[in-house]
């Protein structure tokens, strides 16, 4: 074996190296200092975030564009608070992040200590699994644990937390062995009794639905979801997490069902008599109130994850394993079947003709989040990485932009974590630097974390971002419109401060703006053509406009509402 | 509901009993009963868990995620060995000091200790027999009690 005396820190490069990271997030700090020494010398490169939650949001952002693992580094106390939200974000939607924090020195440990806070107890409800580490001999085998299961079975965070000390301890670098997780063993493959099962039900349905969600993502099983559809007819729902998995525009593709699905997409699953749901979980904003959802549907349930299963909805057909191999099994076990599915369709078909997404864009008027949208993927294609804030114009870019490839749009789709867009879109363009990385974001969102196109800039990182300026939390707003009868408690914004522009400006970025119909298409034209810096649009927009298809939280999928018309019948 | 008793083989490492408890207290169920201690085999722990829930299997499930758990059995009680540990120190007089050690013994437990006005007690048994007999103690004044947590074994494992 191969014995060399190095640091804590030195082992934790090194061991970073080993597993193939190259790009980290983070802010460095008093405990975390002694990695930041050999880290300077490393080939892996380090991007300065300028707040440990926008360094977070990027490692996700890296690890949700390229399916890899996402490494974001801390120091101990604030900077491992900081990083409570992507962690707690990641867990929801299940990305593969390492997290490496400093913790103050062993001896110091418990006695509220300069920077001290108990990283591991913090972070445990927000981790897959987290750990302290008591002796720098343990950290090239631990990194490679945390590897291991943060990006195997259904991904999610690690958190490693090292102690200063451990960091300054010299230990052999020794090569990690076999790992040893007796605890943790992931079901890939599917109880082949359970895929005929399933087999058989689908050969007996006239409505089936694929309703499917980021695990075919995850499991990179957007081919083996396209086999299965398009060779037997069977209608696709993409959820939220979903979007790309299946190609939009497809004849098959019925896109977003749930709170603020296409009217479609949600129908389709409450007429429906068969559900086949993989990688998907059954979420409230696709399920509205369980007792009402697809009442007259058997589900065929599969997911990696066993606890997913029969969570919220019991299913017929469970089916434990990976999405890949699951719908293989699907499609094998089905052979040459052929479903009876056209009436189904053609039903979906003059349901899609009947309710299709609308928007009215006035020719002098304010400008609308669908138009913007629509002009802008004329001019960018279908390549581009889009990454959303929360808000509604999250289901806007949900609704309207035309996802054909997985891994191309990126969002907080469990934790719903404003902040989020900017930092994520920096990092999928730090792992995708010839791809066009497009943040769109809402008002509110882009102030959270707005201090990272510092970071954009200084590291030569060109994002292109366009703030949808509504003056206003405009999904609060909407929701105090309709419940709270119009009463704007602390939902307004105002639409002239911060002046985005000379934001971008003083942060290195470029600045545009846009305000009404006839300047959209040059001034993305212009944003367009900038390619050495990042860019700012502040995109006004209307303030009033409103998302719809809309389901009331707690509602009914049968009740959809589908315009401020319908409002008046609430 | 009936009481369910998970039997959850785990790996001896720190923290694993505040992931087990906070696993189950996040998701907002209850425990009547927890206890934790090594097993014949090196590096592993075993914990009782008696809950009474309808939310059994998600809750196994749960567990199940956790890194560090390799095993959850429930256990039938049909087909169950139970047994809990009590302490109990109780107030004794010249006039109450024979009938309560006569009612101690006649219960089974022990009498480790007894003091000029106080008697410790030591009983093993199932639940119930240890509810009872701290029902017998209260009228005597318990001073105070201490219950080991209910551990558990399946008869045909
Ligand atoms: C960190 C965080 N705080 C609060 C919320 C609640 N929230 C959801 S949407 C929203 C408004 C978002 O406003 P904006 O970014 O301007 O988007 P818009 O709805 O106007 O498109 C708020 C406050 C949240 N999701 N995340
Ligand atoms: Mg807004």
């Amino acid at each position: 074996m191969n014995k060399e005396q190095l640091t804590g820190a030195e082992l934790v490069i090194r061991g970073l190296e080993y597993l193939n990271v190259s790009t980290v997030f983070g802010v460095p700090g008093g405990a975390i200092l002694p990695a930041y020494d050999p880290l300077y010398d490393s080939p892996i490169r380090h991007i300065l975030a300028r707040h440990e939650q926008g360094a977070g949001h990027m490692a996700e952002g890296y690890a949700q564009s390229t399916g890899e693992l996402g490494v974001v580094i801390a120091t101990s106390g604030p900077g491992a608070t900081n990083l409570i939200t992507p962690l707690a974000n990641a867990l929801m939607d299940s990305t593969p992040l390492l997290a490496i924090t400093g913790q103050v020195a062993s001896e110091a440990i418990g006695n509220d200590a300069f920077q001290e806070a108990y990283t591991v107890g913090l972070s445990m409800a927000a981790t897959k699994h987290n750990y302290l580490i008591t002796d720098a001999s343990e950290i090239p085998q631990v990194l490679k644990e945390a590897k291991y299961i943060a990006t195997s079975g259904r991904p999610g965070p690690v958190l490693i937390d090292i102690p200063k000390d451990i960091l300054n301890q010299k230990s052999d670098w020794v090569e990690p062995g076999p790992l040893d997780l007796p605890g943790y063993k992931p079901t890939l493959e599917p109880n082949p009794k359970m895929i005929q099962q399933a087999a058989n039900l689908i050969k007996n349905s006239n409505k089936p639905i694929l309703y499917v969600g980021g695990g075919i993502i995850h499991s990179k099983a957007n081919q083996e979801l396209f086999d299965l559809a398009t060779k037997f007819n069977i209608p696709v729902v993409t959820t939220l997490m979903g979007r790309g998995a299946f190609p939009d525009g497809h004849d098959l593709c019925l896109e977003m069902p749930g709170m603020h699905g296409n009217y479609t997409a949600t129908t389709s699953i409450q007429k429906s008599d068969l559900l086949i749901a993989i990688g998907v979980r059954f979420d409230d904003r696709v399920t509205a109130n369980p007792s009402f959802f697809a009442q007259n549907a058997k589900v065929i349930h599969a997911d990696i994850d066993p606890a997913e299963i029969g969570k919220v909805r019991e299913a017929q057909v469970p089916i434990v394993g990976d999405a890949k191999s699951v719908m293989l099994g699907l499609i094998n076990a089905l052979g040459d079947t052929k479903l009876n599915t056209e009436n189904w369709i053609n039903e979906l078909n003059s349901m899609k003709n009947e309710f299709p997404l609308s928007y009215n864009q006035n020719e002098n008027g304010p400008l609308k989040v669908p138009f913007v949208l629509e002009e802008l993927q004329n001019l960018t294609g279908e390549e581009a990485i889009v990454v959303s804030g929360v808000g509604q114009h999250q289901m806007w870019i949900s609704q309207h932009w035309n996802f054909t490839k997985p891994n191309t749009w990126l969002n907080s789709g469990g934790l719903g974590t404003m902040g989020y867009s900017l930092p994520a879109a920096i990092g999928a363009k730090t792992a995708y630097p010839e791809k066009l990385v497009l943040a769109l974001d809402g008002d509110g969102c882009f102030q959270m974390t707005c201090q990272e196109l510092i970071t954009a800039s200084t590291e030569n990182i060109p994002v292109k971002i366009v703030v949808f300026n509504n003056g206003n939390h405009g999904m609060v707003r909407q929701w105090q419109k309709i419940f709270y009868n119009s009463k704007f408690s602390a939902s307004e914004l105002g639409h002239v401060v911060p002046d985005y522009v000379k934001l971008a400006e003083s942060m290195g970025a470029v600045g545009l703006r846009m305000t009404k119909k006839s300047e959209v298409k040059n001034v993305f034209l212009e944003m367009l053509k900038i390619n050495d810096k990042p860019v700012l649009i502040d995109c006004v927009v209307d303030p009033e406009d409103m998302v719809f298809p809309m389901v009331p939280a707690g509602g009914s999928n049968d009740q959809i509402i589908l315009n401020e018309e319908d409002l008046k019948n609430l | 509901m009936s009481e369910r008793i998970l039997s959850v083989l785990v790996e001896d490492k720190p923290g694993v009993l505040a992931r087990v408890s906070s696993t189950i207290s996040r998701r907002g169920f209850n425990i009547n009963s927890l206890s934790v201690g090594p097993t014949h085999i090196e590096g592993r722990s075993k914990m009782t868990i008696v809950t009474e829930l309808d939310a059994v299997e998600q809750v196994k499930k749960q567990l199940n995620k956790l890194v560090n758990v390799i095993k959850i059995v429930e256990l039938d009680p049909e087909m169950t060995i139970e047994t809990e540990v009590l302490l109990l120190k109780v107030s004794i007089n010249k006039d109450s000091q024979t009938s309560v050690i006569e009612k101690a013994s006649l219960s089974g437990a022990n009498s480790v200790d007894v003091g000029q006005d106080y008697a410790v007690f030591e009983l093993t048994g199932s639940s119930k027999e240890l509810n009872k007999f701290e029902d017998l103690m209260k009228p005597f004044g318990i001073i105070e009690m201490v219950r080991g947590g209910r551990i558990a074994i399946q008869t045909n494992l």
